[in-house]
């Protein structure tokens, strides 16, 4: 694993409620790493990658960063655009907290329209384009914010399957150009070994990590119906069976 | 096109039709015009005195504007200091439910009594009346926000004054609008009712004071012409302000856009 850029030592989350969401969790995250948490729902995934993003507290444990400046970019399970704003507005969002004038930052918003394939489309609302568009909106707003880190909370679970595996495509191809590191929540056993290099599989009540696989693969487009991805499917379908029977 | 024309052909055949109906009753009946003028009788008489109507329509709508105006900016204002904290909204909010429900008629009385300047006593029985929505629903619009924008803001160091600009407010103008439009007619309702209260002429006299004059000289056709007034501006309130929810939200809110196959 290359030099972590986010550790988590010893991490215990008790929700107000009594439920112990995460028990004892450590992991760390290298830089250029694509992780993925996966787990069956209710195992306390989404609340790690929250809790690396800062939001919500921690009941005990520590988390350290190797730099003291670390952008970090979210994407939600669902887009979460502004409905009122234009797709340009909201991919600006970021930036205008920053206090980046409109015309200043209108480079980079079409930057990263481009980049996400929205190119020609700043003046469309979210209500006027498709969900695949719509989480490509979500991930520009990400993007234009130039993060250290990429937190991705189950994002396209809600999509059909073949938009998944184009936004699967053009993530792997972003991740690659802009040297991002990427913690990915799912509980896909297809998509997680489709994108990561290392997959940590998460048990439930209390969560924690109960095993991990690293994945050393060239990825072009026949990998998703090559024997060498079928055989990793089903390695980390055992452990994920072993991680729900524990 | 098709949607104007099954919009506005169905009531219009529907008020000429009724129109004619009361007519004939009227003529056929042979009731007298000082118990129920037909609409020929009131279309004279709002002819006739129009330039005495006129004039109190226009201090009906002074009134009425003037008292929405209030409602919308202290409403807002209202709001925006429930919004703050729940514990402002929690300790406030039940007087203004008080001021609500405590009837108009009940209490337009005293403030005509406590306020000497009676323009100024009809606009704020008018503006109890009628901000209540405006509080009401721009307080949920306010709280409405969705949790993941605002995590989101959080995330990327957004300061207070920037999540309520870019966040809160914008996604509390449709509840905002909502309550603006009953606030609207609330606002007329209210003004026509301490009119009524205060009861006195003079130059300052609104379509009720117009409407009691009337039927002290029992001039019925008259009363109706003021009563027709009053309706009519409470439709042209209405349909203002719907054309403006519309023209606010018709890019993004589902309310106002129309819907495809």
């Amino acid at each position: 694993m290359p030099a972590p850029l986010v550790t988590l030592r010893g991490i215990d989350k008790v929700y107000s409620n009594g439920i112990v969401a995460l028990r004892g969790l450590d992991l760390a995250i290298g830089e250029g790493e694509f992780v993925t948490l996966l787990g069956p729902s209710g195992c306390g995934k989404s609340t790690v990658l929250r809790l690396i993003a800062g939001l919500g507290e921690r009941t005990s444990g520590s988390i350290e960063w190797s730099s003291v400046q670390h952008e970090i970019g979210f994407v939600f399970q669902d887009p979460t655009l502004m409905p009122w704003a234009s797709v340009f507005n909201n991919i600006y969002l970021p930036l205008r907290v920053r206090g980046v004038a409109r015309a200043a930052a209108a480079p980079r918003v079409e930057q990263a329209m481009d980049q996400v394939g929205l190119a020609g489309f700043g003046a469309a609302y979210p209500r006027e384009l498709s969900g695949g568009m719509r989480m490509r909106v979500s991930i520009a707003r990400a993007l234009v914010a130039e993060p250290k880190i990429l937190l991705m909370d189950e994002p396209f679970a809600a999509l059909d399957e073949i938009t998944r595996f184009r936004l699967n495509d053009d993530l792997l191809k972003l991740w690659a150009s802009q040297h991002w590191t990427v913690v990915f929540v799912t509980h896909s056993v297809f998509e997680s070994v489709y994108l990561s290099t290392r997959i940590l599989v998460m048990s439930s009540r209390p969560g924690r990590v109960s095993s991990e696989v690293a994945l050393e693969t060239e990825r072009d487009s026949s990998f998703r119906t090559s024997a060498a991805y079928a055989d990793q499917c089903r390695t980390v379908s055992a452990r994920l069976a072993e991680a729900m029977q524990q | 096109m098709k949607g104007f024309v099954i919009r506005v052909v169905p009531p219009t055949l529907i008020l000429v039709v009724g129109l004619a109906a009361w007519e004939t009753f009227v003529r056929a009946s042979q009731i007298p015009v000082y118990i129920l003028p037909g609409p020929a009788a009131i279309v004279q008489a709002l002819v006739r005195d129009w330039a005495t109507l006129y004039p109190s329509l226009l201090v009906t709508l002074a009134i009425t504007a003037g008292a929405l105006t209030a409602a919308t900016v202290l409403g807002v204002a209202i709001a925006v200091l429930f919004a703050q904290s729940k514990w402002v909204e929690l300790s406030l909010f039940p007087y203004a439910v008080i001021l609500q429900v405590t009837p108009i008629v009940a209490i337009a009385p005293l403030i005509i009594i406590w306020v000497k300047d009676t323009a100024a006593a009809l606009l704020i029985c008018a503006w109890i009346v009628s901000f209540f929505p405006i509080v009401s629903n721009t307080t949920l619009g306010l709280n409405s926000t969705d949790h993941n924008l605002l995590n989101l803001l959080e995330l990327y160091g957004a300061s207070r004054r920037q999540v309520f600009w870019y966040l809160r407010l914008p996604s509390a103008l449709p509840f905002f609008l909502g309550g603006l439009r009953i606030s609207g007619g609330l606002a007329l309702i209210g003004a026509v009712v301490a009119e009524f209260v205060a009861g006195s002429g003079g130059i300052q006299s609104g379509l009720a004071y117009r409407i009691l004059e009337a039927g002290y000289q029992l001039q019925i056709p008259r009363m109706f012409a003021a009563l027709f007034m009053i309706t009519g501006t409470g439709i042209l309130i209405f349909i203002v302000l719907t054309l403006v929810t519309h023209l606010a939200l018709r890019r993004w809110h589902e309310s106002a856009v129309k819907r495809e196959g």
